[in-house]
């Protein structure tokens, strides 16, 4: 403080003095500056900006860059904007609103009170925003409207460009739709450019490749005459479309896959064995996505999200369902690896598994007889799963499903995708608190009890029981291109994980396999096709525990009937595909999916056209046994 | 050494207080309370809601701060100017870890009945930490940059966490005012050269750390064609509202500009184009007029100061007004990058305007103590 008591002594501070005099030299230059920039603004330009300002001339008119287009692998378009128009209405140019929306109702030919009533629920807007009165009008609203322009003040024509899918509802569960953006994704996106009113992907693959399909808005600053009629583009932003995505998908077998299931509620899935590619994805029932593309009527919104069946459900993806019957395979396969199965040997199927004090029934009365393991697929004979479950355990069972990608999810890039369950001890305790009860292995022995799946992740499992033990991950995008063709990404295989199986293992179940759909007693024989040589396994799902007797499918309601399963691979010799068809209370596997899954089967063999010599090497064999 | 009481009530002190400042800062509140009347009028129902009230509710705790800064001999001022800053240190620290989100950034504390934005006063302690640390002289070869790393050491923590909440305006004016002060304090020019060059290199990196919507602005500013449907048609509003004042304006509560809601910000940085579109280049003159007259005299304070310390207090507060003002008048004319600076005791804004009045406080606190001795 010593340096106080001089500073007082020094009576102010003379260079600071000095300094202080070039402070009013800064001062007065930089208040000169603001002051000649007002002169500018409110003297000299004064009246441009009066003229501006009167009713807002100046105004924003936006553009939202054309999305991109979606193309299937052979390059057929899925998917495409075409141009629209949507008729706009701001009030505030117009001197008396009512009468011009009666005019406008007249020249339209469309109720008067329909166009009050948006205006009415519109009231609330910022002012000199935009109402739509119609949207994707017609060329003859297009054309009445350019016609009276002058007697219709405030109403406009916007060209916008409109979502189209080319095939309507055949994948609409994979391609999605798009919806206006709702206000907490505006929250989120607003830096991205996103603003009231905009599109945006909200289901499938325009949601999940949102960010390179969209492209980027463009739009006008433009200065407006009192009627609101564009006098001059101020400013100009181009538009910038977005970008192409190429599909796996083949849309031909899609539509295959998606006829096969019409009528019924189901799906289909195919995918190339070697990679993981999908080649279709059907489910249905399904919705059209072009009614989501001219803006959703509330009553339709509504019907689709109260229809007890879930069109909006994709039930490859989303669809959990106890694997049934199908889940042998992963018994067979656990059974052989672990040393439990004795591939060779003989048990007794009197038609029941007795297992502490409860019976398991077979699904057929009297029993199989003697079977071994290949005879025990072949017929899906239960009570030789029923023995073997116990012997594995539930810890191996389920460390074999998991191994083929069960209870997980498969990754694939569709959103809200499911991972079904594959039960253990471990699960058991954190789930209900409870221990595993040995009661519970034998249900799940033949697919039952806890375990469920999606029919993609069986799909998945058939690609690597096919291809020997590589898990891909199933994806449907192939590659992204901008507009000129350059490549913007590019997805190939992505392998999960290679499951070590012994060779043994796996020509025994390949050969059971193909006896399912090809050999006497096979429950698969609805598959047999004189074209192509499939491999596959059928399922029963059940949908409620039968207490009583044996009661048959049919005889039980609808909404109680058995899940019907067909899993598969194809052809035996060198498989290409594999398929996974569910039909939900289709009652029994071998009836209902398998030949859905064959027309698929023959589709793809059909469309690879040179390959004739296939066709004459598998000749058709006896007539088709019912299972 | 120091003989004054801390409070002292002395008869030559009230006879020496500064009517000049005090009547210019009633003046500048009652501009901004018209203008935040008029930017949040609503013909339809009638009032103006909230605003107006709350912001002389402002005013009379600014009062309270103001007098309390002029109550004690300013060399006190030498012992608080650490603890006040490392108070703002903390509550810098505090808004990241709990502060109010508000228009995408995270600037203000809520204490129930209102809530504190802790960067207006934060830029007080700025001053009150260099007058300390300038207070004594200068050596006579003046100050080479290595000299000042204290100084250095003080103000970048208070720019981090502005621009970390972001608050690229607060981070602007700390900037300013730390550089007028050590350029005043006696920064070599040739120095000063050498800093002006390190800080144009180091612009790629600063880039680096800004948010998108601050790089928009910015960019906005150099092409306005970039963005004329984001950032450049706020810019070209509010050239609009302005310019339409012409000379005399539209009247009190007669702009339209403002009345439809095409004024980003109106009550706050942007009341300068509410103003101007009301009362014209008449009454921006006169407002702007205003401001030259308080920084005119409180120069003229710097000159006529007791000691050093006194003197750099004053340059420091009356720096933060005229930075405040040139930019903010510059950015809603349209000739600066748009960055949230408020116009001083105009703008709505508790924080701001209590830490205005403060300041006002400490100036006249100065000013009333030169003749005692």
């Amino acid at each position: 403080m010593a340096t106080l008591a001089e500073i007082n002594k020094q009576d102010g501070a003379p260079e600071l003095r000095w300094r202080a005099r070039l402070l009013y030299v800064i001062l007065a230059l930089s208040f000169l500056g603001l002051i000649s920039r007002l002169v500018f603004l409110q003297v000299i330009s004064g009246e441009r900006y009066t003229f501006l300002s009167e009713n807002n001339r100046v105004r924003i008119k936006r553009v939202a860059g054309t999305r991109g287009m979606i193309f299937d692998r052979q390059g057929q378009l899925m998917v495409d904007s075409r141009p629209s128009f949507d008729l706009i209405f701001v009030p505030e140019d117009a001197s008396e609103p009512q009468e011009t929306l009666r005019l406008l109702a007249r020249y339209l030919k469309r109720d008067e009170n329909e166009l009050f009533k948006i205006f009415e629920e519109g009231k609330g807007r910022a002012a000199f925003d935009e109402m739509v009165l119609g949207r994707d009008v017609d060329w003859s609203a297009v054309v009445a409207v350019e016609t009276h322009q002058l007697e219709l003040p405030g109403i406009s024509l916007r060209a916008r460009p409109r979502r189209s899918y080319a095939d309507g509802p055949m994948a609409a569960h994979i391609l999605g739709y798009l919806g206006e953006i709702n206000q907490r994704q505006l929250k989120i996106l607003r830096d991205q450019g996103y603003a009231v009113g905009d599109e945006i992907g909200q289901y499938g693959l325009e949601r999940r490749w949102e960010e390179l399909l969209r492209g980027q808005s463009g739009g006008q600053q433009v200065e407006v005459d009192a009627l609101g009629r564009r006098v001059r583009v101020l400013h100009e932003v181009t538009d910038v479309p977005g970008y192409t995505v190429h599909l796996t998908l083949d849309r031909e077998l899609q539509a295959t896959a998606y006829e096969a299931l019409k009528g019924k509620e189901g799906t289909i899935v195919a995918l190339d064995v070697g990679s993981g590619a999908i080649l279709a994805l059907a489910s249905t029932p399904a919705f059209d996505p072009n009614i989501f593309a001219r803006g959703v009527k509330s009553e339709e919104w509504s019907g689709l999200i109260t229809d007890q069946l879930r069109p909006l459900s994709n039930r490859a993806t989303q669809g959990q369902y106890p694997p049934g019957s199908t889940f042998k395979i992963i018994m067979a396969i656990a059974g052989l690896e672990e040393g439990v199965v004795q591939p060779e040997a003989y048990i007794q199927d009197p038609g029941f598994f007795p297992f502490g004090n409860r019976q398991f029934r077979d699904w057929k009365k009297g029993g199989h007889g003697a079977v071994n393991l290949h005879r025990a697929i072949v017929e899906s004979c239960d009570t030789y799963f029923y023995q073997l479950g116990p012997k594995l355990g539930i810890d191996r069972i389920a460390k074999w499903a998991r191994a083929f990608g069960l209870g997980e999810k498969t990754g694939i890039a569709l959103d809200d995708e499911r991972a079904g369950t594959i039960p253990d001890t471990e699960w058991k305790r954190k789930r209900f608190h409870q221990p595993w009860f040995p009661g519970e292995t034998v249900s799940v022995a033949i697919g039952q009890g806890y375990v469920t799946v999606t029919p993609l992740q069986l799909a998945n499992m058939m690609a690597a029981v096919a291809n020997g033990g590589k898990l891909y991950r199933p994806y449907l995008v192939s590659k992204v291109e901008s507009l000129d063709g350059a490549t913007v990404r590019e997805y190939g295989p992505e392998l999960i994980r290679t499951i070590e199986l012994k060779a043994d293992t796996i020509n025994r179940v390949h050969k059971a396999l193909a006896d399912v759909v090809n050999g006497p007693g096979g429950t698969g024989g609805a598959a047999r096709s004189p074209a192509v040589l499939v491999a596959g396994k059928t399922g029963t799902a059940q949908v409620v525990e039968m207490k009583g007797g044996y009661l048959k499918s049919e005889h039980l309601s609808y909404f109680n009937r058995d899940h019907a399963w067909f899993v598969s691979y194809a052809p035996v010799e060198k498989p290409q595909v594999a398929i996974a068809v569910l039909v939900e209370h289709g009652g029994h596997g071998g009836e209902a999916a398998a030949p859905m899954a064959k027309k698929v089967y023959e589709k793809f063999i059909e469309m690879q056209k040179p390959a004739t010599e296939t066709k004459q090497e598998v000749r058709a064999e006896g007539a088709t046994r019912a299972n | 050494m120091l003989k004054e009481q801390p409070v002292q009530i002395d008869r030559r002190l009230i006879s020496h207080f500064d009517w000049t400042l005090f009547l210019l800062c009633l003046a500048f509140v009652a501009v901004g309370v018209m203008t935040i009347y008029s930017a949040n009028f609503d013909l339809d129902s009638g009032h103006a809601g909230a605003l107006p009230a709350r912001q002389v509710t402002w005013f009379g705790l600014g009062l309270i701060a103001m007098f309390i800064a002029l109550s004690f001999d300013y060399h006190y001022i030498d012992r608080l100017a650490y603890p006040f800053y490392g108070m703002m240190l903390v509550l810098l620290v505090l808004v990241m870890a709990v502060g109010h989100t508000g228009g995408g950034s995270q600037r203000w504390i809520n204490l129930g009945f209102f809530r504190l934005q802790p960067s207006e006063p934060s830029k007080l302690a700025i001053v009150l930490v260099m007058a300390k640390y300038f207070q004594s002289d200068e050596p006579a070869r003046g100050y080479y940059l290595r000299d000042l790393w204290v100084p250095f050491l003080l103000v970048a923590p208070l720019v981090v966490l502005t621009l970390i909440q972001p608050d690229l305006g607060t981070a602007i004016i700390l900037g300013t005012v730390f550089i007028s002060i050590i350029l005043m304090g006696g920064l070599r020019l040739r120095s000063f050269a050498y800093l002006v060059g390190a800080g144009l290199a180091s612009l790629p990196i600063a880039w680096h750390f800004l948010k998108t919507y601050q790089r928009n602005r910015i960019l906005t500013f150099l092409d306005p064609d970039r963005d004329p449907l984001g950032a450049g048609y706020h810019v070209i509003q509010s050239q609009i509202a302005i310019g339409s004042g012409r000379v005399f304006g539209k009247g009190f509560l007669h702009g339209t500009q403002n009345r439809l809601d095409f004024l980003p910000a109106q009550h706050t940085d942007f009341i300068f184009a509410v103003f101007s579109e009301e009362w014209g280049f008449f009454g921006c003159a006169i407002l702007l007029l205003l401001y030259f007259i308080m920084i005119a005299y409180c120069i003229r304070l710097v000159q006529r100061a007791k000691d050093r310390f006194g003197a750099l207090l004053v340059f420091g507060m009356v720096a933060i007004v005229f930075w405040h003002v040139l930019i903010n008048v510059a950015m809603v004319a349209g000739v600066m990058p748009v960055v949230g600076v408020p116009l001083p005791m105009v703008s709505y804004g508790g924080s701001a305007l209590a830490s205005m009045m403060f300041a006002m406080g400490v100036m006249m606190n100065v000013s009333m103590r030169r003749y005692v001795f």
